[in-house]
């Protein structure tokens, strides 16, 4: 894609607003922190999908996430829209490519008057069981996340990880093993990584995950069979896994668990220091988000000629784009990184 | 031997002995809480791993292995040579760790890309290497390994593994395994070096036990039980000898053949820090008692001895401010004999005899003298003694079975400490902090305050010390929701609570400290008793402790 001669600046039609990212003349804002009267919302996650929006164009499984999260009064106007297929909004064209991070997440594709500018949401690039992976889409203005955007972040692979989950449940028959996950996206990938590295144990669940796995079953995510801790004996929990929110892992929640060895599935696990504070026992590096390697990647792969960075460690990658002569700028939207940071 | 198994026995070995096996022990460790898992990973290592790999990891953790040219500089230097600075800058920021960020940042796949180095061959490598050959190696070993290889690596080089493992668990991890006492270690320990090959063999079963030359080891010390004064009416009076029981630090003199060392009680040696002491060695002897500080004709407060623990470098002003002695309780060799056999009072006698022949009189008695012993008839008549006034440097009174021999460890029924009542304040819970490991869901560490008046004229809190245990689990779960029902703000795993909860804390002294707001801290503070019924208003004032203060 060439910007022409005529083409406007990019800050001329999506700009910055305490709202959000704002597409002026389609009167569109993507992922607003408050409430909008017309959204399109890239992914469920509750930092990217607020309620309360007067319409919202998302695509359906992020409308169903949300319906499951807010009640389905949370909007009165609906637009699913398929991956690939073209709206038009007021002039701007509009489509949803695949960005890999969960169920639904969407990156946003903007064309207006031969310019075309890519949100990206949050997004990854390895496979994930639970999702269709990320489609390249060139483009001028790329504006990305950076929630891992330093390079000493750099995700091993995931079968690897799981393999270190299996290898301690082998190792502490007499334990149960409750590993922290967010209850999107996260928790159902978890289950679906572990079901393809062949564990077909029952996997138990604390309550506050059940809705969502349920969704996910219902949107066509096999995850094998699931049973709630509650009402499940201590007896029965040894040697299991447990999947719990990351805030229910230290809470007295736990206590009901046959001296559990304390697991966390994040990006952040990355840094052993950091786990180790929070009492963790066994790290696994496992993220939705690009790590380090899949940024830069991407931004060689998009070929813009301007990077906007939406949040996380924007200095890193901001850096590293104009080392290689691309525009770029932090755009330090606040408001996210909340459900994730957690 | 078939050439088949060897071959097997080597493909083994280079894994077992790699530097990756080392690492995942580490990266193990480090996320272990409990001290049962910590030995048993050891345990598991060492079953595994060859020789002589496996004592570069025994060395490695008990502090034992001093790279000179590997140091932290050294490894900046060489990930800014392949990384970007700025983003290294950033990266070290976020991390807080220069190992880790390290390890993270050095580009290569997240997966090991060559057979890993043993760590034998890492050791070998460095040891004689110059400042240009460490660079070149790391570089080399570093593109060889995965990122947990990496960090392992670099701790190893920079020392300092801190992965919550002392010297003392790794000896005691050995003595598991060959299953014998951990005295039996730490006995051998200082007339051994890395890789202690004999050692191995030896706790295998398939080698002797390792002869060391004595003269300046260290002999694992004699500990006593905490008495419980329900058992002195089992006691016969007669049967013991009381002596004080001095408030410093435990110390071995090991003076042989002109070699002079002074151990702690853990069998670490300390002489660096107390040259005026080692200077003074100049007898034939191995030795046991208190280390202490003089003030005048007194001893000095154990806030003095700590300035002078821990120091590489001792100045002349130091030595002048804080002249150090040891208070001489028992003596273990003479010469080439060995006393340990002889029953207490025996020793005794011939400590004093060495003292009247060695030292009295001549200039080295500044530095030593003889604990002296507390005559008494019954136990009544000692419990007033030791509540008496004249204890000020005193914990207490030591019982000694007038027929104990020397025996490592904590013998039953041999050594007593009868302990001075602990002195009790009542203060205010203001923080609580979640515990690690098994209590991890319980708010367990808890910070109490003391009032004083306040600028405003009002009066304040101001915390005088932090204590996690004393308490039953059944009061630790009533404290737990206490806690989460009275918390007014959250920092992280810290919560400030409302200062309405009175708790007594028993502690063995008080001490001026820079460090806290206060300007005192507590020594070994612990929960006595939970005063659910006491209002907050009639906790005690900071002054009740400055009076404490003994200086």
């Amino acid at each position: 894609m060439t910007a022409i001669r005529t083409a406007p600046r990019p800050e001329d039609w999506v700009r910055l607003t305490p709202q959000g990212l704002y597409v002026e003349p389609a009167g569109l804002y993507i992922d607003p922190v408050r409430a909008v009267p017309r959204a399109v919302i890239t992914h469920g996650h509750a930092d990217h999908a607020r309620a309360g929006h007067g319409a919202v164009l998302a695509t359906a499984e992020t409308l169903a996430i949300m319906d499951a999260r807010y009640g389905t009064a949370h909007t009165p106007v609906r637009q699913p829209v398929a991956y690939g297929a073209t709206v038009d909004v007021n002039g701007v064209r509009l489509h949803l490519l695949p960005a890999g991070h969960i169920l639904g997440s969407a990156q946003v594709v903007l064309e207006w008057r031969g310019q075309r500018i890519v949100v990206s949401g949050d997004y990854k690039r390895r496979r994930d069981p639970t999702c269709p992976s990320f489609v390249v889409e060139s483009c001028d203005v790329f504006v990305t996340e950076a929630t891992f955007g330093l390079p000493v972040f750099r995700h091993p692979p995931d079968r690897a990880e799981i393999g270190r989950l299996l290898h301690s449940v082998q190792l502490f028959p007499e334990r149960c093993h409750l590993v922290g996950v967010y209850a999107l996206g996260k928790c159902q990938r978890v289950i679906a990584l572990l079901r393809e590295a062949g564990y077909d144990q029952v996997i138990y669940l604390h309550g506050a995950l059940a809705s969502l796995c349920d969704l996910y079953r219902r949107l066509g995510i096999a995850l094998g069979e699931l049973r709630p801790v509650a009402g499940t004996s201590k007896e029965a929990l040894r040697g299991a896994i447990v999947l719990a929110p990351p805030s229910a892992v230290a809470d007295r929640w736990s206590r009901r668990l046959p001296d559990p060895v304390v697991a966390v599935a994040s990006g952040w696990m990355r840094i052993k220091q950091r786990a180790r504070q929070q009492g963790v026992e066994l790290p696994l590096v496992i993220s939705d988000h690009a790590d380090w390697d899949e940024l830069t990647r991407t931004i060689d792969e998009v070929a813009a000629s301007e990077i906007w960075v939406t949040h996380g460690r924007e200095e890193g990658l901001v850096h590293y784009a104009t080392r290689r002569g691309i525009r770029a700028r932090a755009l330090a939207l606040v408001g996210y990184e909340d459900e994730d940071s957690a | 031997m078939s050439a088949a198994f060897e071959t097997t026995a080597a493909v083994r070995d280079a894994e077992t002995g790699s530097m990756d096996r080392f690492a995942r022990l580490l990266d193990d460790l480090l996320f272990s809480p409990s001290r049962l898992t910590k030995l048993r990973l050891m345990k598991e290592y060492f079953a595994e791993a060859p020789d002589p790999d496996r004592g570069y990891a025994l060395a490695a953790l008990t502090g034992s292995l001093d790279f000179r040219f590997a140091k932290p500089a050294t490894i900046r230097q060489l990930v800014e040579s392949r990384v970007d600075a700025a983003l290294f800058a950033w990266s070290y920021d976020y991390v807080g760790d220069l190992a880790e960020t390290a390890a993270l940042i050095w580009p290569g796949t997240t997966v090991a890309n060559a057979p890993a180095p043993r760590l034998s061959t890492i050791v070998a490598g460095l040891d004689g290497a110059t400042r240009a050959d460490v660079a070149r190696l790391l570089a080399t070993w570093l593109d060889q390994l995965d990122p947990t290889g990496r960090w392992a690596l670099i701790k190893l080089m920079t020392g300092g593994l801190r992965v919550g493992v002392s010297a003392r668990l790794a000896k005691t991890a050995l003595a598991e395994m060959g299953g014998i006492e951990v005295a039996e270690v730490e006995e051998l320990w200082h007339g051994l070096a890395p890789p202690y090959t004999d050692l191995f063999a030896w706790l295998g079963r398939r080698g002797p036990k390792p002869t060391v030359d004595h003269a300046s080891t260290f002999r694992p010390i004699m500990l006593a039980h905490a008495l419980e004064e329900a058992e002195l009416a089992a006691m016969a009076p007669g049967d013991f000898r009381a002596e004080w029981k001095w408030d410093g630090i435990r110390v071995q003199l090991v003076a042989r053949h002109g070699r002079r060392r002074i151990y702690s009680r853990t069998g670490d040696e300390i002489s660096g820090s107390f040259p005026d002491v080692v200077q003074a060695l100049d007898f034939d002897a191995v030795l046991d008692g208190e280390l202490l500080v003089r003030r005048g004709d007194d001893v000095a407060p154990f806030n003095d001895l700590q300035q002078r623990l821990n120091r590489k470098l001792v100045n002349d002003k130091m030595l002048e401010a804080y002249p150090a002695f040891v208070r001489l309780y028992d003596i273990l060799f003479e010469g080439e004999e060995d006393l340990r056999t002889l029953p207490f009072d025996a020793r005794r006698a011939r400590l004093e005899s060495f003292y009247a022949r060695h030292i009295a009189g001549t200039n080295l008695a500044a530095r030593f003298d003889v604990s002296p012993m507390i005559p008494f008839s019954d136990w009544e008549m000692l419990r007033e003694i030791r509540a008496g006034a004249d204890v000020r440097a005193s914990e207490g009174v030591m019982l000694k079975r007038a027929d104990s021999p020397y025996v490592a460890g904590r013998p039953k029924g041999l050594w007593f400490k009868w302990k001075r009542a602990a002195a009790t304040i009542d203060a205010v819970l203001m923080y609580a902090q979640r515990g690690h490991g098994k209590r991890s869901s319980f708010y367990s560490d808890f910070t109490f305050g003391c009032w004083r008046e306040a600028p405003d004229g009002g009066r304040e809190l101001v915390p005088v010390g932090k204590a996690y245990f004393g308490f039953t689990d059944a009061e630790l779960a009533q404290l737990d929701r206490w806690v989460r029902a009275h918390t007014t703000e959250r920092f992280g795993p810290v919560r400030a609570v409302e200062p309405r909860l009175v708790c007594e804390l028993a502690f063995d002294g008080v001490q001026r400290s820079t460090r806290h707001k206060s300007g005192l801290a507590l020594r070994f503070p612990r929960i006595h008793r939970i005063r659910w019924d006491k209002p907050a208003e009639e906790a005690d004032l900071i002054e009740t402790l400055v009076a404490m203060i003994r200086d």
